[in-house]
């Protein structure tokens, strides 16, 4: 009581362990390579990671606010195909416009999420199961669109994507880096700052008390589906400036990456318990692993499919070693 | 007096084939602490619902400071200024004490919330009330009393009229229990109406000024607390004198049999849970275990059916060593288990009664080997009459029993199975005077059948009631073990608890 309006000292706690861990494991990976090939620790392939795996950030950031509701958004993978698709289709076909283009397909993916946010709180539907069925719409559509790959030839599209932004000496951004790290900003601001954000954790925590608490419980859950659907499309526009090509194939099993990096990222798959910022640094560490095995040359990328699983089954087993802990009072 | 704060007017709701409520006045006045008394299934919990809206009402007003309100939900009901605090503390457990008393109506500026301002505002709140948590610490590292108080504290701060607390103390220890009376006491003096529903008479009478009494629906009473004798008072819930309850005083002290011990823990422990300790239960006797919220007891008992594994010791079972490796090793050797927390680890609420009470024995058989439609209904029937589970249909859903009949339907559970030893945590927790007693009947009537009986319980008056001995436990450690006889008082185990001693 003596700490009135004073910020205490820094205390660790136990959810904050879960990103700590990350980010060391991340740091002693980096550093791992770094020793082990030299030309690794320059700053090029740190963006690279984000370069690379820019379209995955944003979506796993959609997922972590699905997840810390305590639901589960299987649609991502496909509804970001969907994207692509819709793009290549109404700019190379239709030729609409790229500022109508855009909004509209943003405005699809926002569509999907309310849809099954909608489902999954009025008709009390498993998140698995309504993701599930939306996931498989989606995918659907793609090839209703068309069954081959369309590349891209829109000016905006492959101009974008070969837009670099000169970060000192012989660093280079892309766009695609600075949108995910401002949906990132975003996405922390929304989560610890409105009124929305912390109703999502609220929901994660105990979706009866915030019902009796008085907190929008259906809206807040079908937003978070809503920002996850967002996030899809946006991701599947990133990944078409950085094929310039859309495909019903493209991203096929997002979805379980994103799963993954969030889990990864320390956020509780019950919910509640997570911060965006583990997201980042689990989609930071799969793309880490993915790189090594690149310089590495000889194995196989199957390599990192068992790196993540491995990983995986050690940040459940972490979570569940954190979680047994805190029963006990 | 000052007018009543809130006021219904000839209430009543009804139910598919039961009355929960019929014309029932009820009146709640501001800065009174008001207990409403009844037994399981007198319509409190239906009074409370019609009045934060979770019900609508058949017949009847609410007048809420003289004006006829209609109330839609809990969250209207806080709107007009009537906040519900419930047994189950309604918080979020991931989020800091500071969020949770502020929660949905944080301070904010520019769409962005004011953390500082959220910590500084809780801080002086729980300064307020008198309550000693740090507003950073996240919810679930509180105790379950520190839990209610933020909630108390919370639904005072978005309306001060009606606070309604739902068997608050509960899970509560004694310590604990004080503490809350101080903020409810602390409130009142501010001029806020507490509608106060509890089990024990002894809280009830410590921290009520009015009381209201319902009898199946109806209204018996509206009596001033300090005028009513605890006799009177049973008799206006119960429709009966306590004859009934004073018959268990006659306990027949040589009906125990020497005879081999049904279970013999020998130095059994587990490490964190409770230290090894000795203890023999023999036919027809009942055990029961005191001590104090934490002290071990429910560890303890556990231990005995092998929902927990022991680390040391060896139990025998009839005479012979067992390995409690599981609870079905226990089943196996006679051994019944009905847990403390009957909504979570026993009672299947979508399940039919018929259908709970059978499935211990209809495991214990096999699923392989059905019980025929006669015989299950034959069955429970028999128990359905025995222990007086009330409405008498096998049919109904287990959720829509009140929490005395639950409980029943527990035990019956357990006795259609005729164990050697019965273990009962807490089995009349949460339910009402007239139903304990019953269940303490039935307790020391099956004992009188040879049935070994462990019993758990907060309440040492009871456990003085009806064991034939009594180990005290304390930190977690059995400190001693005494023989019930007419000297032993609950003032005296209280001593040895404190004390450590049986001096």
């Amino acid at each position: 009581m003596t700490t009135l309006g004073v910020k205490g000292p820094v205390r660790i706690r136990r959810e904050h362990a879960a990103v700590l861990v990350t980010f060391g494991l991340l740091v002693a990976m980096f550093a791992a390579g770094s020793i082990v090939y030299p030309a690794f620790g320059s700053g090029q392939v740190v963006v690279d990671l984000f370069i690379d795996n820019g379209f995955l950030l944003v979506i796993a950031i959609g997922m972590t606010f699905v997840i810390l509701t305590g639901g589960i958004d299987l649609s991502v993978g496909a509804v970001a195909a969907l994207s692509g698709m819709l793009c290549a289709f109404l700019l190379g076909q239709w030729h609409w416009p790229v500022a109508v283009v855009l909004p509209l397909v943003l405005l699809v993916g926002v569509g999907f999420g309310f849809g099954m946010g909608y489902v999954i709180h009025h008709f009390e539907i498993q998140p698995f199961i309504a993701t599930l069925a939306g996931m498989f719409l989606a995918r659907g559509l793609c090839f209703v669109i068309s069954v081959d790959q369309i590349s891209i030839t829109h000016p905006f599209f492959t101009e974008w994507a070969q837009t670099r932004i000169p970060l000192g000496e012989e660093t280079n951004l892309t766009p695609t880096v600075l949108i995910g790290l401002v949906v990132f900003a975003v996405a922390f601001w929304t989560l610890h700052y409105t009124r929305f954000g912390r109703a999502v954790y609220a929901i994660g925590g105990n979706d009866q008390s915030a019902l009796l608490m008085g907190l929008p419980v259906a809206r807040t859950r079908i937003r978070a589906y809503m920002v996850s659907g967002l996030c899809s499309a946006l991701g599947g526009i990133l990944f078409a400036f950085y094929t310039i090509s859309a495909s019903g194939l493209h991203e096929v099993g997002t979805e379980l990456d994103a799963i993954a990096a969030v889990v990864i990222g320390g956020t509780l798959l019950t919910g509640g318990s997570g911060y965006v910022v583990g997201t980042v640094l689990g989609v930071m560490l799969l793309g880490t692993i993915q790189t090594i095995l690149r310089f590495q040359g000889t194995l196989s990328s199957w390599w990192t499919r068992i790196a993540i699983g491995v990983l995986l089954l050690l940040f459940i087993l972490l979570q569940r070693l954190l979680g047994s802990s805190r029963t006990r009072r | 007096m000052p007018g009543a704060v809130l006021e219904m007017i000839g209430v009543s709701k009804g139910f598919p084939g039961v009355r929960a409520l019929a014309d029932v006045d009820f009146r709640l006045f501001p800065g009174e602490i008001h207990a409403l008394m009844g037994e399981n299934g007198a319509g409190k919990s239906t009074l409370i619902k019609v009045l934060t809206g979770v019900y609508s009402a058949d017949a009847g007003e609410v007048r809420l400071g003289g004006e006829r309100v209609s109330v839609t939900g809990p969250q209207h009901a806080q709107t007009l200024g009537i906040s519900t605090v419930y047994q189950e503390v309604n918080l979020c457990p991931n989020l800091t004490v500071a969020e949770n008393v502020f929660i949905g109506r944080e301070p904010s500026k520019a769409g962005a919330i004011r953390w500082r301002e959220i910590r500084r505002r809780a801080a002086e709140l729980l300064t307020r009330f008198g309550v000693d948590v740090d507003p950073g610490a996240r919810l679930d590292t509180c105790s379950l009393a520190i839990q209610q108080l933020v909630a108390i504290v919370r639904a005072v701060d978005i309306s001060a009229k009606v606070l309604i607390l739902d068997e608050p103390t509960s899970s509560l220890d004694r310590d604990e229990v004080e503490q809350l009376f101080t903020v409810m006491r602390r409130l009142r003096d501010d001029g806020v109406a507490i509608l106060f529903v509890s089990h024990f008479l002894d809280q009830v009478y410590e921290v009520s000024d009015r009381m209201t009494v319902l009898r199946n629906g109806a209204l018996v009473g509206e009596y001033q607390t300090a005028r009513l004798s605890r006799i009177d008072l049973v008799g206006h819930m119960t429709g009966r004198t306590l004859s009934t309850l004073e018959q268990l005083h006659v306990r027949d002290e040589t009906a125990r049999v020497q005879a081999e011990p049904v279970l013999k823990a020998d130095g059994v422990g587990r490490k964190g849970a409770i230290a090894p300790f000795d203890l023999e239960i023999h036919p027809g006797e009942v055990v029961g275990l005191a001590g104090l919220l934490g002290s071990g007891r429910t560890e303890a008992a556990r231990l005995m059916f092998g929902a927990d594994v022991a680390d040391s010791g060896t139990v025998a079972l009839g005479g012979a060593s067992v390995p409690l490796r599981s609870p079905n090793a226990a089943i196996q050797h006679g051994v019944a288990f009905c847990p403390e927390n009957r909504k979570s680890e026993g009672l299947i609420e979508d399940l039919t009664v018929g259908e709970n009470i059978v499935l211990a024995l209809q495991a214990a058989n096999g699923w392989l080997r059905p019980l025929s439609q006669a015989k299950r209904q034959e069955l429970v029937g028999r128990y359905m009459t025995a222990l007086r589970i009330t409405p008498a249909d096998p049919d109904m859903p287990a959720r829509n029993l009140s929490g005395g009949n639950q409980q029943k339907v527990l035990l019956a559970r357990w006795l259609i199975t005729q164990p050697k030893l019965l273990i009962l945590d807490e089995p009349t927790r949460g339910i009402d005077v007239g139903a304990k007693a019953e269940i303490q009947k039935l307790v020391v009537s099956l004992a009188e059948d040879g049935v070994a009986v462990l019993f758990v319980s907060a309440e040492l008056e009871e456990v003085l009631r009806i064991s034939h001995k009594i180990e005290v436990l304390r930190d977690r450690r059995l400190i001693a073990e005494i023989g019930n006889a007419a000297s032993v008082t609950p003032e005296g185990i209280l001593e040895i608890i404190a004390n450590g001693t049986t001096s």
